[in-house]
Formats: C-alpha cells, sequence, structure tokens
C-alpha cells in the first residue's frame, strides 16, 4: 500500500479570491473591511486620550500629528470606509431586527433602511452644529 | 450547559455598529478633517483646555469612553468573522488576538481618562 493511500489527503478547494467573482461577495467584504476604519479610528482616538492624559505638550503633538497631510488623506479614507458602514448598516438592519407592526401592517424593510439613513442623517447633523456651538 | 459567551460580544458588535452608523462619518469629519484643516470648525475646538474639560467632566468621560470602546467591539468582533471568509482558521488564538485587542483598547481607555480625574 503506497504512502498516499494510507494518509489521505482530502481535496481542499482554494479560497483564493473566491468574493471577486461577483459583485454581490465584493460589496459583502467591502462592508466587512469597514471594520478596519472603524478599528483604525478607534485607535487613534485611544492614543488621543493616553495623550490627552499625558498633559498639554503631548495632547498638542497629537493634534499637530492630525494636521499632517498624510493624516488627512487616512481620514478622508476612514470618512468613506464609515459612510459606507452607515448605508450598509441600516441596508441589512430589516434582516437583523424582529418583524415590526403599525396597525397590523408590517413596516417593509425598505422603510426601516430609510428611517436608519435618515436618522444617521440627522444624527451627524447634530453633532456637527454641536461641536461648532460648542467652538463658538 | 455551559452558557455560551457568543451574545455578549453579539450586543457589543451591534451597539458599537449602531454608534458607527449614527456618529462615525460626523465623529471622523469633525476630530480628522474639518478642525485640523480649520475648515468649517474653528482650529481651536480640539484645544487642551477644552478636551481635558470635557473628558473630566462625567458625562464627558461617559460619552468619549463608550465611542471608543464600542468601535473597538465592533470593529474586532466583525474582522475575527471576517478572517474565516479569507480562508484563515479560526482558533483559540484568532479569537484571544482579536477580543484582546479590544480589551486593550478597553483598558488603555479607560485608564486614561481616569486618570485624568473628575
Amino acid at each position: 500500500m503506497s504512502e498516499s493511500l494510507r494518509a489521505p489527503h482530502p481535496y481542499v478547494r482554494s479560497m483564493r479570491g473566491w468574493w471577486r467573482r461577483d459583485p454581490f461577495f465584493v460589496r459583502y467584504m467591502l462592508r466587512e473591511a469597514t471594520a478596519v476604519g472603524v478599528l483604525v479610528y478607534a485607535v487613534i482616538l485611544t492614543t488621543g486620550v493616553v495623550r490627552l492624559a499625558q498633559g498639554e505638550d503631548t495632547w498638542n503633538g497629537w493634534r499637530a500629528a492630525l494636521r499632517t497631510p498624510w493624516s488627512v488623506l487616512l481620514h478622508l479614507v476612514l470618512l468613506v470606509a464609515m459612510v459606507f458602514h452607515a448605508l450598509t448598516w441600516f441596508e441589512i438592519m430589516p434582516k437583523t431586527l424582529p418583524a415590526i407592526f403599525i396597525g397590523g401592517r408590517r413596516v417593509s424593510a425598505a422603510t426601516i433602511t430609510r428611517g436608519g439613513w435618515t436618522a444617521a442623517v440627522v444624527a451627524c447633523v447634530a453633532l456637527v452644529a454641536l461641536a461648532w456651538w460648542w467652538g463658538s | 450547559m455551559k452558557r455560551s459567551n457568543a451574545p455578549v460580544f453579539w450586543v457589543l458588535f451591534g451597539a458599537g455598529g449602531m454608534l458607527a452608523a449614527l456618529l462615525g462619518p460626523a465623529l471622523v469629519l469633525i476630530t480628522g478633517i474639518a478642525t485640523p484643516l480649520g475648515a468649517g470648525l474653528p482650529a481651536d475646538l480640539l484645544s487642551y483646555a477644552r478636551l481635558a474639560a470635557l473628558a473630566r467632566n462625567g458625562w464627558g468621560k461617559a460619552c468619549l469612553f463608550l465611542i471608543i470602546t464600542l468601535f473597538a467591539w465592533h470593529a474586532m468582533h466583525r474582522i475575527y468573522h471576517s478572517l474565516h471568509d479569507l480562508g484563515l482558521r479560526t482558533g483559540a488564538l484568532a479569537k484571544l488576538a482579536c477580543y484582546g485587542g479590544a480589551l486593550t483598547i478597553t483598558v488603555v481607555t479607560a485608564i486614561g481618562l481616569l486618570s485624568l480625574g473628575f
């Protein structure tokens, strides 16, 4: 009996590039990739908290780092990731929520998604307005 | 029967995802683009005096802590479950690396915020 029959190696299909074969899967992987953006932003903010706790000089160093072109470019990418996260988060929300009934009729998936998008726009505008008011 | 710890991670993922969807774009715009460039928002919006006052206020401290840590738990949970899609084996080590990363961010943020006092 040959070695290969005694110790069989089951065929494992390669997963390389599987998601590039279908636009639906590409969108799915982009959606999951927004998590990297959220993580990078959380690390940037954590660094900010540490710099703030260390004192005024280190805090100003953190602020100076955020003014560099590379940082602004990175934050533009993070902004795109956050917006795509918000879009897709409310797109999948109808699937993660239990069925909602208003007046005996089930609230449609499109209504839930549009409601989420509206809430996000309102929350973002409110936060920018709050920052503007706080800073003036 | 041993209780599953999955619902805890799922709730943290959901809460962080909701917070990031509602406020993430505005936060990145404020802290990373508009304020550093002084475009639309005053450049001294994130001055030491202002941010230290925010971080020493109980509500401000709670907001900063929740935003940062829930973002981290959301992201790490999603990344952990995406490892499978990339064809990577997800064992105890991958789980430890992902959730341990989120826990590290949580502890560092908590120590930083608490050391600023009230």
